[in-house]
């Protein structure tokens, strides 16, 4: 069996690729539900409708795609540029813990002024986070995906001394977590009844821009030539190593947002249980995404739906909830052979 | 020169072929690489096989190996039907293959390289001393001499290649095939290959010697085969062609090669380019140089004795070690961006890996030396409007074909890409160009279009580098050459005997002009 | 400093720095394995995962604790064809694959076990692998291994077969040419898909057995999280050992002696330092090694470098 690259992609291919993908993933997964002794067609609708069904539902897969649009960006802009940034995870928790350390109360200053420098904060500290495996990456040549994978669990532990120590919250009575952010300080909400904010917003407008950014300047010129052949873009001038490096800081800014936004915006307060790996799921959204910012919108709420809708599912029917992984892998893992057959052609021989 | 055109065991007469080729055909898309082909190999012969870059000479040697599969046709090798698609097929029925690019692995030892393939993989254990032996026997044989220790790495280009030859015999191949053997090799080695051609033929083995080099497949072979286009045009006997008959059958028209006019450069008006004292990186011990307006400066040389590393210093791709090179006076910093900056066009050597970025439009690649310049960019913003009118100044002037200034450059074929990179380099009239074997592997059109740009921007009065491994190529249009040996560049002469370049290649001291 | 002499001088300090090490030996060679023929394998984490799993839902299922292993083996093996016939056949991003390998792997095992036990509070356990005491004729060192598990004699008995395999079969003359030169190993007639699908599955069916130490020796049940990054630190190590099965034996084994070195550190608390300081240790140190050896790791040639005959 051989590949053969297409010269261009038949439009029906382009379309039924995805299509196939997901369908494919569906049939898979109807064979694990009825595993669990569950009837498919039921289980789908109401997978379905606990994410999209009604107004709360929409709601709270709309909360969950905030976080997941974030550090899907993240992933979507570092892996363009072939930095292989997988320590999203740790940048998200270092991002909302220093949301916590100057939203929560600490500092009296007006609001005006403190609520930029709380969202700075938490993005400068997601960059410093990867500042570090960016820099040994160019100077030493370190691979960056082992280091990154790595600082995931110093992140969380710094994260539970933090809790443990100095920003515990003397009024929770024992359990690990931060003071809550000063209400002044909170996101505002989006929807009446529902916990989706104005974080939203913050990472839809992201998605956009970084769409301009990529397609129309020089900046976006010089990331997506570096990831395509960094040999050729040294070559044609482009100074790769400073290029990695601002594209490795925006990567971790956008996860650091991700965790101010979680806490600033949903919970209120930072405990270790925060995120259900929506670091690694950006992950896995930023390659449905085919690393498109637009496309990660739409793949991030298709992921938070999953989640979502797998929830409850679980509560009506007893499916167990770890299906929405098995779903978001089985897709992922689809739909990049999908993809792959919109560019080459296999050929038996 | 005199060739051993028989066998002494007195295979003439008529004998069956040993290789039998009948209508072979096979289609890369739209692309037809060879059109029923059909070709026999004759015992104790060497047949070569002609043809330009690009006529499907290594495809057809690729189908003949069992790397690719023939649309139609069929092989017998020893009038037996040798099955399609199947390495292990073509060599348990004796053919041997040396490539162009040697299958060896740096890293590993000879003896390694050649017992890959020959034990059964599921063996727990190697018979390494008795392949030892069996390795020493046939070196000894063929007159082979090699390390079996050594790792490759270590050996020079054209003791690979006998490593590579002795694979192939070290499993009884009868027929050999080399692909373009003497690309990489000086006169001297080449000379040293056709005696060991001779030792080979002498024992029985055939020979199909696949070269784009005139000379070389008449001083070489019995019978050559020419292809053109993927075709078959004609057989011819060595002894009763000529090498005018061979090229027009090779290209099909009369190539006009490109002049270079009389005036001589400028060399009253003092250096524009001059290197001093240059080291860089592993290989490049000591370059020192100078090239005036208006003058084709050519540095000749195997591959891998400093010639990378020189073409990166010169890109600005490499810090030196020691030294500098100045222009005009100024001495330049070592990044890329200064020497565009400073008015190097340059060409790579690697093309499609280095010159181009395949995934980017061809009007993204057309304006990658220059996205930042005011033209082109204002604030951050790319002035996508101005840098289209600037591709498709190039495309028309320097005429690439393409699909469109949208496509990505890897839609492209190699001359245009070539094409493309020469007009980014050209287009604004650089004072110093740098081409690293601008022409590899380009057929003899574009390899006439290069030489006249180059030779155009001559008479403007640029100061050119130009770093080939092409002997044929520097004499047709470098003013002066110098060869590199171990990373030392010697000095330039105006006027070479191929024998002299040849003892310079391989580090001799040249005989005083 | 005498206390830290007392603990490196122990013998329940080396029982127990062996303990650590077993998975991390097993998983850096199948690491190993992987990369020495051109492939990334970031699905480790999520095979250790399955292997664990299936391991020991075999044994909680009456099989033996041997068919356990055998069983994790195949599981990881299965997940390896699958990476293998995307990377390789499919030539697709061996980071994406290997991640999506891993979250399907983890959340199969999870799924699998919510089915099987859809209502337990405590995890069910096994009756796990007891010491050998095999070799407590020994001096010195009798104590220690005679203390260990037939799983992690089994991890110190592999590391020199995988050196001779590698080194001196005609299979890892393959594997090794594969990295260096695949064109080169295509030309004699062998095919670089089948030896490099070969090498990973069984880089994965160790990574499997990996993973069942936990569930059958370490431990006696399954946990959720009980994987915790060990798979990533096999990656790590397999670049502090060069990749040499003989190093990637030392690396895991200085690793596990500086765990378990913060273990007890962190039991003593000598200086008061909060506990979560210790934890970290480990994967700092990880980090830490592998920028010391980065400049001169010598990666294998082709490694994430997809073979594609018939490219033009």
């Amino acid at each position: 069996m051989r590949l053969e690259q297409r010269t261009h992609t038949p439009y029906a291919v382009a379309i039924a690729a995805p299509v196939c993908a997901v369908a494919f993933t569906l049939l898979l997964c109807a064979a694990l539900i009825v595993w669990a002794g569950a009837p498919v067609g039921r289980a789908y609708i109401v997978l379905f409708d606990g994410a999209f069904g009604s107004r709360f539902a929409i709601g709270e897969t709309l909360t969950r795609a905030t976080p997941l649009i974030l550090t899907g960006l993240a992933a979507a802009v570092a892996f363009r540029a072939r930095f292989y940034n997988i320590g999203a995870e740790g940048q998200l928790y270092l991002g909302a813990l220093a949301a916590v350390a100057i939203g929560g109360g600490g500092f009296a200053a007006p609001s005006v002024v403190l609520f930029p420098l709380m969202i700075a904060a938490g993005m400068a500290a997601g960059a410093m986070w990867l500042l570090v495996p960016a820099l040994a990456k160019s100077r030493l040549g370190v691979d960056e995906v082992v280091t990154t994978l790595l600082l995931n669990f110093v992140a969380l532990l710094f994260v539970s001394m933090m809790l443990d120590g100095p920003m515990k919250d003397p009024t929770a009575m024992g359990w690990p977590q931060s003071v809550a952010i000063v209400s002044d300080l909170e996101f505002g909400k989006l929807l009446e009844r529902s916990r989706v904010h104005s974080g939203l917003i913050f990472a839809v407008v992201l998605a956009v821009a970084l769409w301009v950014v990529n397609a129309r300047t020089t900046f976006g010129y010089e990331m997506r030539a570096v990831g395509a052949n960094a040999r050729a873009a040294r070559f044609a001038g482009i100074a790769v190593d400073r290029v990695m490096l601002k594209t490795a800081l925006l990567s971790g800014a956008l996860a650091g947002l991700a965790g101010v936004g979680e806490v600033a915006g949903r919970a209120g307060y930072l405990t270790l249980d925060m995120s259900p790996g929506y670091g690694y799921s950006g992950i896995v959204i930023a390659m449905l995404a085919s690393l498109n910012p637009l496309g990660v919108v739409l793949a991030a709420i298709f992921v938070a739906g999953v989640i979502v809708g797998a929830d409850s599912m679980s509560r009506v029917i007893g499916v167990p909830s770890y299906l929405a992984d098995v779903i978001v892998a089985i897709s992922l893992l689809s739909m990049l052979v999908a993809t792959m057959l919109t560019r080459y052609k296999l050929r038996w021989s | 020169m005199t060739i051993a055109h028989e066998a002494p065991d007195g295979a003439t007469g008529p004998q069956a072929p040993v290789l039998r080729l009948r209508g072979i055909t096979k289609h890369f898309g739209a692309l037809v690489a060879n059109d029923d082909v059909s070709l026999e190999l004759e015992r104790g012969e060497v047949l070569g096989l002609l043809g330009e870059n690009g006529a499907g000479k290594s495809t057809l040697v690729s189908v003949l190996f069992g790397h690719y599969v023939a649309d139609a046709g069929s092989i017998e090798v020893f009038e037996q039907p040798l099955p399609p698609g199947q390495p292990k097929a073509a060599l348990a029925a004796g053919i041997g293959m040396v490539h162009q690019h040697f299958t060896l692995a740096d890293n590993l030892s000879v003896l390694d390289n050649i017992l890959i393939g020959t034990e059964t993989l599921w063996q727990p254990f190697s018979r390494r001393r008795g392949a030892r032996e069996k390795l020493a026997r046939t070196a000894t044989q063929f007159g082979l001499a090699v390390d079996p220790d050594a790792r490759v790495a270590d050996l020079s280009v054209g003791e690979r290649q006998r490593v590579e030859i002795l694979k192939a015999l070290y499993r009884g191949a009868r027929i050999l095939i080399l692909d373009e053997p003497t690309a990489v090799l000086t006169p001297q080695e080449s000379q040293a290959l056709f005696s060991t051609l001779r030792t080979l033929v002498a024992d029985g083995l055939s020979i199909l010697f696949i070269s784009h080099k005139l000379d070389e497949v008449l001083a070489a072979c019995r019978r050559v085969a020419v292809l053109r286009q993927g075709r078959l045009v004609a057989v011819r006997e060595a002894a009763s062609t000529s090498k005018a008959e061979l090229a027009e059958l090779m290209v099909g028209r009369r190539v006009e090669a490109a002049q270079r006019d009389n005036a001589g450069p400028s060399v009253a008006a003092g250096p524009l380019l001059a290197v001093v004292n240059l080291a860089a990186g592993a290989k490049l011990k000591r370059a020192q140089f100078s090239v005036a307006r208006g003058e084709i400066f050519g540095i000749a040389g195997v591959s891998g004795n400093g010639q990378a590393e020189l073409a990166d210093v010169l890109c600005g791709l490499l810090a030196p070690v020691r030294g500098e090179i100045r222009v005009d006076g100024r001495t330049l910093a070592g990044t890329p961006h200064a020497f565009i900056e400073a008015g190097f066009g340059r060409v790579p050597e690697d093309r499609a890996a280095v010159g181009v970025i395949g995934d980017l439009s061809i009007w993204e690649n057309a304006v990658a030396e220059r996205y930042r310049d005011r033209a082109f960019s204002h604030l951050g913003w790319l002035d996508r409007t101005q840098a289209k009118v600037r591709a498709a100044r190039i495309v028309a002037q320097f005429d690439v074909r393409c699909s469109g200034l949208d496509a990505p450059a890897r839609s492209m074929s190699g001359g245009n890409v070539q094409k493309l990179i020469l007009g980014r380099a050209l287009i604004s009239e650089p004072s110093v160009i740098v081409a690293n074997q601008p022409t590899w592997g380009l057929d003899i059109g574009a390899v006439s279009y290069v030489h006249s740009q180059l030779l155009a921007a001559r008479s403007r009065g640029a100061a050119i580098v130009l770093l080939s491994e092409d002997l044929d190529e520097l004499f047709a249009i470098a003013d002066r050459i110098a060869v590199m040996f171990h990373g030392t560049l010697s000095e330039a002469r105006t006027c070479w005997s191929v024998g002299d370049i040849g003892l310079a290649m391989a580090g001799a001291e040249a005989a005083q002009a | 400093m005498s206390e830290l002499y007392d603990i490196v001088a122990s013998t329940a300090f080396w029982i127990a720095v062996l303990r650590i090490a077993t998975p991390l030996i097993l998983g850096t060679l199948g690491v190993l394995l992987c990369e020495r023929a051109g492939v990334l394998n970031l699905g480790i984490e999520g095979i250790m995962v399955a292997g664990a799993f299936c391991g020991w839902l075999a044994v909680f299922h009456g099989a033996g604790l041997w068919t356990g292993v055998l069983v994790a083996a195949c599981a990881g093996a299965i997940f390896g064809l699958l990476h293998g016939v995307l990377t390789v056949v499919l030539a697709l991003s061996q980071h994406v694959s290997g991640l999506g390998i891993t979250l399907l792997a983890t959340s199969l095992s999870y799924y699998a076990y919510r089915v099987n036990f859809p209502k337990v509070s405590s995890p069910p356990t096994v009756v796990p692998f007891g010491e050998t005491h095999w070799f407590d004729a020994l001096p010195a060192l009798g104590a220690v291994l005679g203390a260990q598990t037939p799983l992690t004699l089994l991890a110190l008995a592999i590391v020199p077969v995988i050196a001779y395999l590698l080194n001196r079969t005609p299979a890892g003359l393959a594997v090794r040419m594969v990295v260096e030169n695949p064109a080169a190993v295509e030309a004699q007639g062998i095919s670089v898909t089948a030896v490099r699908i070969g090498a990973i599955v069984a880089g994965s069916a160790l990574m499997g057995v990996a993973g069942s130490f936990l569930t059958l020796s370490a431990f006696n049940a399954f946990y959720f999280n009980m994987v915790n990054g060990r798979g990533w630190i096999c990656v790590a190590l397999v670049v502090f050992a060069s990749w040499r099965p003989g190093k990637a034996l030392l690396g895991a084994i200085l690793f596990a002696a500086f765990d378990a070195l913060q273990l007890r550190l962190q039991q003593s608390s000598a200086g008061g330092l909060p506990y979560q300081l210790y934890l970290m240790l480990p994967y700092l140190l990880s980090i830490i090694a592998l920028a010391l050896v980065a400049r001169k790791a010598a990666y294998p040639h082709a490694l994430m470098k997809p073979y594609r005959k018939e490219e033009r």
